[in-house]
């Protein structure tokens, strides 16, 4: 990790002119003699986007952002500042703006910020980030994935494809002495087309990517496999049937069907709405809330995946937490102010949008472990119900615990057997009962292929998934046939 | 590094460096702006966060390929180093006939005063906004003893700047600002515990609605949520209260964007000039209003804003369409380019409506004997390729005309097509609290999935 620190504190003071001495004084004044910890997070961030649609490639697009965003905590309290013109000067004057928020606050009442522990991690070592591969070989590549996805089938109307890249320095100086720079590469490839026959237009849409670099997509020519499965899905849509409504049991499939466990779990066990006691989850650690053979992990160390970092957006290594454990609430994803508000360890999920946004909890990439049936089985072990492979969004209402997770891809089981392909349907839950209701769990454990994004409070944070194949037993689905 | 102040000069010299460098066109939007927001929680200050913001982007053409780019580091190096990356970037892209500015002379001439600006409110102290927030959650809290948390109360305010120079020869700029205040109040009775929302937005500090009546607002919706359940899933009437219409409106404003349609990726596709929805809807895009939020004097491009019949009576009259996607389809733009910068620019709506109808709410609601009167949606479960339509909906069952019982943890099921054709009455309750906007309206028949 230390050849990581090195480049991002150079790469501040070099283009900035910030070096560690400022820090400390910036660091000072804001934490003032009142509050109990303050932090400054510096952000250069380079995106790039190529896209292609109707057999051209007609944007490239690129973008710069460079801030810092400076934040003080007293007690329960944040005050936050930040500016895009990275000087001394406007350092001082959003250290004094954020430190109005330790004004008032009562002496008598210290509360121990938990301290870092344990080195960052080096996950995702690239050579050359894809924002600096020359322009023309990702033209060319999208021109290659175009033609290829166009003859896989006469019906393919329209190809759209997108290849967005970033590049992102950060540093994080704590007023406990801690300085971390991590250097954070992410990149992805998406494919979508539009199949046309007898008037019925239906689409197909596929992607991957993670920290990566660009050899990722071409060297085993992996492009190819996300043009196939966009093709194939949007062409099987052309035949799908309308989607059964109400109350059955489900089969989902391995891999980015754990959204699921995003929006089912995921959110109602960060930190900031169990301090608050609004989750439905609020009070319930170690309460049985999945049946025993659900182990849910989140775990942004992960090598190269989307959801991982080296540290979180507050300089803490990021870790493997368990959630769940055989059914049992084991714990909560945590930022520094919520664990020190609860009193719990710092688990490295203190993530944040950009230096213009204040960290929260959030997840990394969650997923449930491997259990012991084989796929087929479980889907044997239906007589009529639900199988879903492939999931476009999903949200939940914290607070009552309900959440929807939307089909892009799914069929019938009729009599143990995978038959009818359906239109999409929406799935309806309720979090804390929906994995009690889990009776097998596959011995296929799939992580996604690296295109999530997470939405909380405005703030997007990339994620990642994963799940074995799992049933359910009596799920809602949100079809149009009662 | 010397900083540059945005302006319209600047924008003049960039455009002109590029034309040097062989740029054959282009423009730049600048932005730049002061936005301030605090969260109160439980009657203390949770968070303050206070911040200034100055961006640029530029996009050039070289002949028929272009590339868009854009910087937050508005110095003399960086922006020369905008203008060869964006120039190297346009080099890459493929000649596309119907790409470049808007024609010359349709650019806007006169720019109207929309009274976007409450330039006196930059005034408002820190300790008034901390009291706003203080007063719209209280005022939750205070309602009803099963009101015993609150996810916070907020106050929020952006002051902002818009500069647009096109190298056809135009060069406009205006200012905005927007205040807010808002609570989510949770309520818990018998084991159910539920959170809900509501706010007042608007451009001048004195208009928005009193932070106490937003409270108790917040307070009713979240009470009335309290010991829900599923129902059984049947096939009824579909009431949408006016923040749920105008969900609707927001996907018909999708599906009606002039990427959508040239792309095949809209199930309205052909339809300009057919009957999409019944006789009762009638949609309105109007960016001249003064005041309002979606209003501006000029559009992503300098083309001059109207007012426009979207729908009228059914029927449908106009898309939204910027001058490339109009290009595309063979029409003329219609003022509703919309720019994210360092992007090429894209559609929306200025401030898009239902026209109110004859009917009351309670009177729509009398009509069902047995339906769902919906207050929440949730999920992604619209795709717009084919207007098949399924989300995670709550709210309350209605039975011989009247609300009875809070529901929550079903979908309502539809297509879109089929959905605005089925629009049997609209409400006469329109306001325009946000950009988007539309009354109560009642769907003959969804599906309802539940039990």
């Amino acid at each position: 990790m230390k050849q990581e620190i090195i480049p991002a504190a150079t790469f501040f003071d070099r283009n900035f002119g910030v070096g560690s001495r400022d820090l400390d004084k910036v660091l000072a004044t804001a934490l003032g003699k009142k509050a109990d910890y303050a932090d400054l997070y510096f952000e250069y961030r380079r995106n790039e986007g190529v896209s292609l649609e109707e057999g051209l490639v007609k944007n490239c697009s690129q973008s710069t952002a460079n801030g810092v965003g400076v934040r003080v905590l007293a007690e329960s309290k944040t005050g936050y500042a930040h500016t895009d013109d990275i000087t001394t000067e406007n350092l001082e004057l959003a250290a004094r703006t954020a430190q109005y928020i330790a004004q008032d606050r009562r002496p008598e009442l210290p509360v121990a910020v938990g301290k870092v522990k344990g080195e960052a991690h080096d996950l995702y070592p690239i050579k050359t980030s894809v924002t600096d591969i020359p322009l023309e070989r990702k033209v060319t590549l999208l021109y290659e994935i175009d033609k290829y996805a166009r003859g896989l089938d006469p019906r393919v109307k329209n190809v759209f494809v997108s290849l967005g890249s970033e590049y992102k320095v950060i540093l994080v100086a704590t007023s406990q002495g801690l300085v971390v720079g991590d250097i954070q590469p992410l990149t992805r490839l998406n494919v979508t087309c539009i199949a046309e026959e007898g008037g019925n237009r239906q689409v197909g849409s596929f992607g991957g990517g993670g920290r990566v670099e660009f050899g990722f997509f071409v060297d085993a020519k992996d492009y190819e496999r996300y043009a196939r499965e966009a093709v194939r899905q949007a062409i099987l849509n052309l035949s799908a049937q309308a989607a059964p409504a109400g109350t059955m049991d489900v089969v989902l499939g391995p891999g980015w069907p754990g959204i699921l466990l995003h929006e089912a779990i995921g959110h109602g066990l960060e930190g900031d709405f169990n301090r608050k006691k609004t989750s439905a989850f609020s009070d319930r650690i170690g309460q049985r809330v999945a049946s025993e053979l659900c182990t849910v992990v989140d775990d942004g160390t992960i090598p190269s995946r989307r959801g991982s970092m080296n540290v979180d957006d507050e300089g803490t290594p990021t870790g493997r937490n368990v959630l769940i454990e055989k059914g049992i609430l084991k714990g909560y994803l945590q930022d520094r102010l919520n664990a020190s508000l609860m009193k719990m360890p710092l688990t490295g999920n203190g993530r944040r949008e950009s230096y213009a946004h204040i960290p929260m909890p959030r997840m990394t990439n969650t997923f449930m472990l491997a259990g012991e049936s084989d796929p087929e089985d479980i889907i044997h072990s239906v007589k009529n119900g639900l199988y879903a492979v492939s999931f476009g969004g999903g949200q939940v209402d914290i607070t009552s615990g309900k959440f929807v997770f939307s089909a892009s891809e799914a069929y019938l089981i009729e009599d143990g057997k995978v038959t009818q392909p359906v239109k999409g349907a929406t799935l309806i839950g309720n979090g804390p009962d929906v994995l009690t209701r889990v009776s097998m769990v596959g011995s296929d454990l799939k992580l996604d292929e690296g295109v999530g994004t997470c939405g909380k409070d405005g703030q997007s944070v990339p994620v990642g998934v994963g799940l074995p194949t799992i049933r359910i037993d009596g799920l809602t689905v949100g079809g149009t046939r009662a | 590094m010397e900083r540059y102040e945005l302006s319209q000069d600047l924008a003049r010299d960039i455009l002109a460096r590029a034309t040097a460098k062989g740029a054959s066109q282009g423009d730049v939007v600048m932005v730049e702006g002061d936005s301030f927001f605090v969260t109160v929680r439980m009657g203390e200050v949770e968070k303050i966060s206070q911040a200034g913001e100055k961006r640029l982007g530029l996009r050039l053409f070289f002949g028929n390929s272009s590339a868009s780019a854009s910087t937050s580091d508005i110095s003399k190096e960086s922006v020369e180093r905008l203008v060869d990356d964006t120039a190297q970037m346009a080099r890459a892209t493929a000649q596309d006939p119907h790409s470049g500015l808007p024609p010359a002379e349709t650019l806007a001439r006169d720019l109207p005063d929309l009274e976007l600006l409450d330039e006196e409110a930059r005034g408002v102290s820190v300790e008034e906004k901390i009291q706003i927030a203080m007063t719209v959650e209280k005022s939750a809290l205070e309602f009803d003893s099963r009101i015993t948390n609150s996810e916070g109360g907020e106050f929020s305010n952006n002051f902002g700047r818009v500069i647009y120079a096109s190298s056809h020869g135009f060069s406009g700029e205006y200012q905005g600002s927007t205040f807010g205040h808002s609570v989510a109040p949770v309520a818990k009775s018998n084991g159910s515990m539920q959170r809900d929302y509501w706010y007042s937005s608007n451009r001048k500090f004195a208009r928005l609605e009193s932070p106490k009546s937003v409270g108790e607002k917040a307070a009713q919706r979240v009470l009335r949520r309290l010991g829900a359940s599923k129902v059984k899933t049947c096939e009824v009437p579909v009431i949408f209260d006016p923040e749920m219409a105008a969900s609707l409106l927001r996907n018909l404003s999708s599906a009606i964007s002039g990427y959508a349609l040239y792309k095949g990726a809209s199930f309205l596709v052909g339809k300009l000039g057919t009957q999409i929805a019944s006789e009762l809807v009638t949609v309105i895009d109007d960016g001249t209003i003064a005041g309002a939020l979606g209003s501006r004097p000029f559009d992503g491009e300098g083309l001059p804003i109207k007012k426009k019949i979207i729908v009228e009576k059914g029927r449908l009259q106009s898309y939204l369409l910027d001058s490339y996607s109009g290009r595309k389809l063979g029409m003329e733009s219609t003022g509703n380019a919309s720019r994210s910068l360092g992007e090429p620019p894209g559609v929306a709506p200025a401030n898009f409506f239902f026209a109110a109808g004859g009917n009351t709410p309670e009177d729509i609601i009398k009509t069902v004997k047995q339906g769902f009167y919906v207050t929440e949606l949730i999920g992604f479960g619209v795709n717009l390729v084919t207007g098949d339509y399924s989300r995670g909906a709550a709210g309350l069952w209605i039975e011989n005309g009247e609300l009875t019982h809070p529901v929550e943890e079903v979908t309502i099921a539809g297509n879109l097509k089929e959905m605005f054709q089925n629009i049997e009455m609209v409400g006469n309750d329109l306001e325009l609290r946000g950009r988007i906007a539309a009354p109560t309206i009642k769907i003959s028949q969804m599906t309802v999935a539940g039990n």
